[in-house]
Parts: structure tokens; C-alpha cells; sequence
């Protein structure tokens, strides 16, 4: 889970992390009164929408003075940004950057452990710093163990500052920022830019966060700022009925059980020449009402014209796979064609409970995948 | 021979009075798994189909000498039970659970390896050395004994890419399902070199997913260390960026993560990949 800018400066303000003043505003002329209620000669318009890109997309403006300000913002809050609409803006104090870096806390996978990464290349794309030069981050990897005590700090400071004055800004930062993703359970705190201003003041200009998903059951203040959008509200709707969803855009509907498959049915679908729907995952269990649900959402998407139904029975059993899908259809009022393929656990029970009815069945996903793009080329 | 589970491996089912524990508990036990007893607090001492349960795993191991633990406890209490395994002095640790927050798994993951232990999983199908042992929920039946080594990401497409070798005859020393999330025990690495070292495994399935670079690692791995004729499968060729497909690690994030890419990984370091589950059983016949 994502949340904006000004939510993740709160919980930095909240755990000491220094940000520079800012202001939060839903509509222009609400940028004229924060414009002057800051009070500095220059000030920074920023659209909050919860994707990356929004410098490059014009979302990021200086003004300097209310009249630009008020101009900015009329311009910003009227703009989609990767097709998420703009409705806040955040009016900040522009400070007198003399340098930018780079940190974050990221889960990495290979380590298997929280990393903290730092550079002195900060203020831009730190994948394309990655690239270009990866001798210019630093990883270091965190003992869940023992966390950061204050000589690492320390010592993980001293790469990025000489001067003592920077070294105790940002051995705080650096603790202060795992505290907050230890306790929050994030999957990534960054700050990109933290800047040194002309007075030696380490500040972050930006601030990310995300979160990791299957910890918000113990997090309801993460969760409150959940703002999901429409594709989102499918797929949430899909995780709480026991299924994972995600639209695709295609024609031929599939029910899969697993994800490692229902992928691999998606990349088959393409690899025939056809374009799937949607990956739909309905879990290990098979009960019959959850099968019900799965059909319900696949046809909500009126561009499906084909159903695949692909079940490779371990625990799910493929006779209650079935049994879900003939009390689904005698709900659901389609003349869809749907495939069905079934292997494994009770493969034989189900396959006898077919017999006679609308539903093709395929021997393998093979064969079930090419009967599905044939049918979807003839609709 | 296999790698991690064989006809000696003792289990302990952890979360045995839970409905899916005791159905798999079942299930591992009528394929011939040595399942030696469950743990469920305040349950110690009885019986449950015969099996004895103990209230904690101090307990189980104490009284049963058993090696390994699978886990079937929810989400919250997951963790908890890795860290209660490894503290008991069991070997091999198998986390069925999907779901738990990844940082309790870190921690865990690091306790583990203090304990000389070893974890597979969370969120994984578990593993099976056919006509040893079965520790894990994955269908029996589907597997056949053999020298092919399988290591996956997944569970059911697993199962589908098993299913295909089986029906041509190419049996299966042994089996594991590493787990679907971000963080999990043992890896490609790890499994790479169980596999190049065991005798009875003459070739190497690998069957990866978009999200992370571990399969980019693993090529890397295979072309310095691995002499076995490796086939590889990655899912996941038709997901869009930024999505997480249904496994909490499948995301492709920042531009990495592809499926492209790590199919350009593995050829480059000379393992074939298949373009689907079905043509894996004659690469495997054409790299010998």
C-alpha cells in the first residue's frame, strides 16, 4: 500500500525525521492564504498523487510570489498524472539546497533482510544511478536482531558527512527512519532528496513510503489512509472473498488455482495468439461459494467472451471446483462459451459431473488454452 | 537418494488440531511420511487420528527426536512457531502459512540461521522426495521417483510442470516449493547446489516468476558451479508492471523484475527455457 507525500511527513515529523514547512490544500485559492501564511520569498507547489513521475509530468512547480502560486495551482489540480487525477497539493517552503542525497530503507530479498541504501547522487532516478554507476550507493544490511545501535549509525553517517555537525543529523535520521519502518511495517522508507542546505541543515524535500500488505491487519492508522482506486477497489474486493484479482484488458476470462499457474495460463493465452482478462487466482481451498464469487467478478468485465477455467486439483478438489461453477451458472445468464480443464484430485468425479452440460472440457491447458483463443477469434 | 526429506525425516506437525493441519497431517502420513506428532497449546497429551500432540515444541522434539516441522498455524502466529522450531533444535522448518508480515519473517529467517536450522517457505507448497517423504501439501500421486531435481517458486504450476515429466517417464529425486513471497528460507542458490551435490539427481527443473532478481542470480550461480543439465520455466511473461500477481513477491517494481529479463538471464548463461510446461520434459531429453 501507497500513501502520499504529505501523510509520509507526517509520520517523518512524528518520529523526528526533519521536513521543511509545508502546507496541504484541495483548492487554488487555498494556495494564495498558505502562500502567505509561509511567509518565505519562494515557496514549492506539489501535486500528491500516489505514482512516481510527477516532476517530469510538469507536477512540481516554484512560485514566488501568491499570484504564481495561485497560478501553479490551477494548473496542477486540473492535471492527471499516469491516469490518477490530481486533487491536493502540498505548498512548501523552498530551502537553500546546497547538496542532495539519497536514503532508504528497502526489505531486500537476496539478503533477506532490511537494507539501507545511501548516496551522495541524490535528487535523481536511483535505478538509473544504480545502473550507470552502482559504486556510488552503499547497502548496508540490518541485523533484525540488534537493529541500529549508535555506533552504526555512526559509522553509516560517516559515509555520506566529514563534519560532525551532518554525521549527528544524520545518524538520527538514519535510526529515527528504521524505527519508523520497523514500527509501521513499511517495505520501503526513501528520501529522495535529503538536502544539505546552505546552513548546514540536513532536511527531507520528499518523502516515500509504502507498506507492506499483509502486516496492515495490525496497523489501522496505515490502513485508514488507504485511498484505493477503482481497479484497486476490484482487486480488494477479490482479497477479502479469499481470491486475488487483477484486470487485464482482453477477451478470454480465466479462473485459475494458484498464481505460479494462473500466469503461466495468462503467457500461454498470449503465446496462442489470444489476450487474457484478467488474472483471477482462486486459492487452495475449493469451496463451492468461492467459486461462485470468482465467476461473479470474472463476468462483471464485459469484454470477457471467453471463459477458461484451468484447476490443477492438489487440495482444491475438481469435483467441487465443478460443483461451483454449475450452481454459478444457474445464477449467472450468459451464453459465453466457457473451457474447462481439470487434472488432478477427483479429476474423474468432476469430469462425470460435466457430462451433458454447456461446458467444453479440455484434456490439458494446452488443449483448453487453443480451444479458448479459438472461440475468442470467432466472437 | 534425494536432498532434505527422506524415508529418516521424523515431522512434527505444528497447528495439527487445525483443519488443514490435520488434513495434511493425514494426507503426509498416508504417503508413507513418518509424522510423529502435532503441537496446539493446551492440547498436549492426547490424541488426534492417532497422532500424539504435545503443547509445545520443546515438547514434540523432546519426546519424538524429530528432525523436521511443518507449520499450518495462522499469519499472526506463524512467525512465532519458525522461531519456536529452530529454538527446539529441529533441522528443517516447512512454512506452509501465506501471509505473514515480512518483517516477522526476517527476523525469524535470522534466528533460524543462528540455530544452525533451516526454513522453506512461508507461503510455499512444502516439498516431496517421491516414495520417501512428503512434507508439504502437494499431491502425491502427481510424482513419480526418479533423478530430476525440481525447485519452484510456485505450487500448482508445480504440480502442472511434475505432471508433464511424470507422464513422460522423467522422474523426480526431489521436489520443493520455495514459497510465492518476498522473503523466504532457502532459494535457488541454496537448492542449486543440494541438487549438484546429491548423486541420485542428474538434472535440474527450475521453474521461476517475475518480481526480484533471483533467477538472474541463480543463472549466474548455474553457469560457474552447476554441471547438470538445467531446464528452466519463468511465469509470468504477460503481467504488467507494478501489479502483484497474487503471490505477495510476483511484482514486477522500478522496471526489474520481468519476465523478459530473466529469460534473457538464463539463456545467456546456456539453460534452455521452455515457453511452456508441457515442452520441459524434451529440453530436459535434448540437454543430457
Amino acid at each position: 500500500m501507497k500513501i502520499h507525500e504529505y501523510q509520509a511527513k507526517k509520520f517523518f515529523s512524528d518520529y523526528g525525521i526533519p521536513v521543511e514547512r509545508h502546507i496541504l490544500c484541495n483548492k487554488p485559492e487555498e494556495v494564495t492564504a498558505a502562500f502567505s501564511q509561509l511567509g518565505n520569498e519562494k515557496v514549492a507547489i506539489k501535486a500528491q498523487v500516489l505514482t512516481g513521475g510527477r516532476g517530469k509530468a510538469g507536477g512540481v512547480k516554484l512560485a514566488g510570489n501568491a499570484g504564481e502560486a495561485l497560478q501553479h495551482a490551477e494548473s496542477i489540480l486540473g492535471m492527471t498524472i499516469k491516469d490518477y487525477p490530481v486533487t491536493r497539493v502540498i505548498v512548501s517552503e523552498a530551502v537553500n539546497i546546497h547538496l542532495e542525497y539519497y536514503v532508504s530503507f528497502v526489505i531486500d530479498r537476496n539478503s533477506r533482510s532490511v537494507v539501507l541504501m545511501m548516496s551522495a547522487e541524490g535528487g535523481m532516478d536511483i535505478e538509473e544511478v544504480a545502473r550507470r554507476s552502482p559504486e556510488k550507493i552503499f547497502h548496508f544490511r540490518i541485523d533484525p536482531l540488534i537493529g541500529i545501535p549508535d555506533y552504526l549509525a555512526r559509522r553509516f553517517a560517516f559515509t555520506l558527512f566529514a563534519s560532525s555537525a551532518q554525521v549527528n543529523q544524520m545518524a538520527a535520521i538514519i535510526q529515527n527512519m528504521y524505527r519508523l519502518f520497523i514500527e509501521k511495517d513499511t517495505s520501503l522508507v526513501e528520501i529522495n532528496p535529503l538536502v544539505m542546505t546552505r546552513e548546514g541543515v540536513l532536511i527531507a524535500i520528499d518523502a516515500k513510503m509504502t507498506f507492506d500488505d499483509n502486516a496492515l491487519y495490525r496497523q489501522p492508522g496505515v490502513l485508514s489512509l488507504f485511498e484505493p482506486t477503482e481497479e484497486e477497489k476490484t482487486e480488494t474486493q477479490a482479497k477479502e472473498k479469499g481470491f486475488s484479482y487483477v484486470h487485464m484488458g482482453g477477451e478470454i476470462g480465466c479462473m485459475v488455482n494458484g498464481a505460479g499457474l494462473a500466469m503461466a495460463t495468462m503467457d500461454l493465452i498470449k503465446l496462442y495468439g489470444g489476450n487474457p482478462a484478467n488474472f483471477l487466482d482462486i486459492g487452495g481451498s475449493s469451496n463451492p461459494e468461492k467459486v461462485i464469487e470468482a465467476m461473479k467478478l470474472l463476468l462483471k468485465d464485459k469484454q470477457v467472451k471467453v471463459v477458461l477455467i484451468n484447476i490443477f486439483g492438489g487440495i482444491t478438489r475438481c469435483d467441487d471446483v465443478v460443483y461451483g461453477l454449475l450452481k454459478a451458472f444457474e445464477q449467472i445468464d450468459t451464453d459465453i462459451p466457457v473451457i474447462v480443464r481439470l487434472t488432478g484430485t477427483n479429476e474423474a468425479e468432476g469430469r462425470d459431473l460435466l457430462r451433458n452440460t454447456r461446458f467444453k472440457v479440455a484434456e490439458t491447458m494446452g488443449e483448453a488454452t487453443l480451444m479458448a483463443v479459438e472461440a475468442s477469434n470467432k466472437q | 537418494m534425494s536432498i532434505l526429506i527422506n524415508k529418516s525425516t521424523r515431522v512434527i506437525v505444528q497447528g495439527i488440531t487445525g483443519r488443514d493441519g490435520l488434513f495434511h497431517a493425514l494426507k503426509m502420513k498416508e504417503y508413507g511420511t513418518d509424522v510423529v506428532g502435532g503441537t496446539s497449546p493446551g492440547k498436549g497429551g492426547t490424541l488426534i487420528e492417532h497422532i500424539p500432540v504435545f503443547n509445545t515444541m520443546y515438547d514434540a522434539v523432546q519426546q519424538t527426536q524429530a528432525n523436521t516441522s511443518i507449520i499450518f498455524v495462522p499469519a499472526r502466529f506463524a512467525a512465532d512457531a519458525i522461531m519456536e522450531a529452530a529454538d527446539a533444535g529441529i533441522e528443517l522448518i516447512v512454512c506452509i502459512t501465506e501471509g505473514i508480515p515480512t518483517l516477522d519473517v526476517i527476523k525469524a529467517y535470522r534466528f533460524v540461521q543462528l540455530k544452525g536450522a533451516k526454513l522453506i517457505g512461508p507461503n510455499c507448497p512444502g516439498l516431496i522426495s517421491p516414495g520417501e517423504s512428503l512434507v508439504g501439501i502437494l499431491p502425491g500421486k502427481v510424482f513419480t521417483k526418479g533423478h530430476t531435481g525440481v525447485l519452484s517458486r510456485s505450487g500448482t504450476l508445480t504440480y502442472e510442470v511434475v505432471y508433464h515429466l511424470t507422464a513422460k517417464g522423467v522422474g523426480q529425486s526431489t521436489a520443493v516449493g520455495m514459497g510465492g513471497d518476498p522473503v523466504v528460507g532457502l532459494y535457488f542458490r541454496d537448492l542449486l547446489e543440494m541438487f549438484e551435490n546429491d548423486p541420485e539427481t542428474h538434472s535440474i527443473v527450475m521453474i521461476g516468476e517475475i518480481g526480484g532478481n533471483a533467477e538472474e542470480l541463480a543463472a549466474e550461480y548455474i553457469r560457474e558451479h552447476v554441471t547438470k543439465p538445467v531446464v528452466g520455466f519463468i511465469a509470468g511473461q504477460s503481467a504488467p508492471p507494478g501489479k502483484q500477481m497474487g503471490h505477495a513477491g510476483a511484482i514486477i517494481s522500478g522496471g526489474s523484475g520481468s519476465a523478459i529479463e530473466k529469460i534473457r538471464a538464463l539463456e545467456e548463461a546456456g539453460i534452455r527455457v521452455a515457453s511452456e510446461p508441457s515442452e520441459i520434459p524434451e529440453l530436459l531429453k535434448v540437454s543430457f
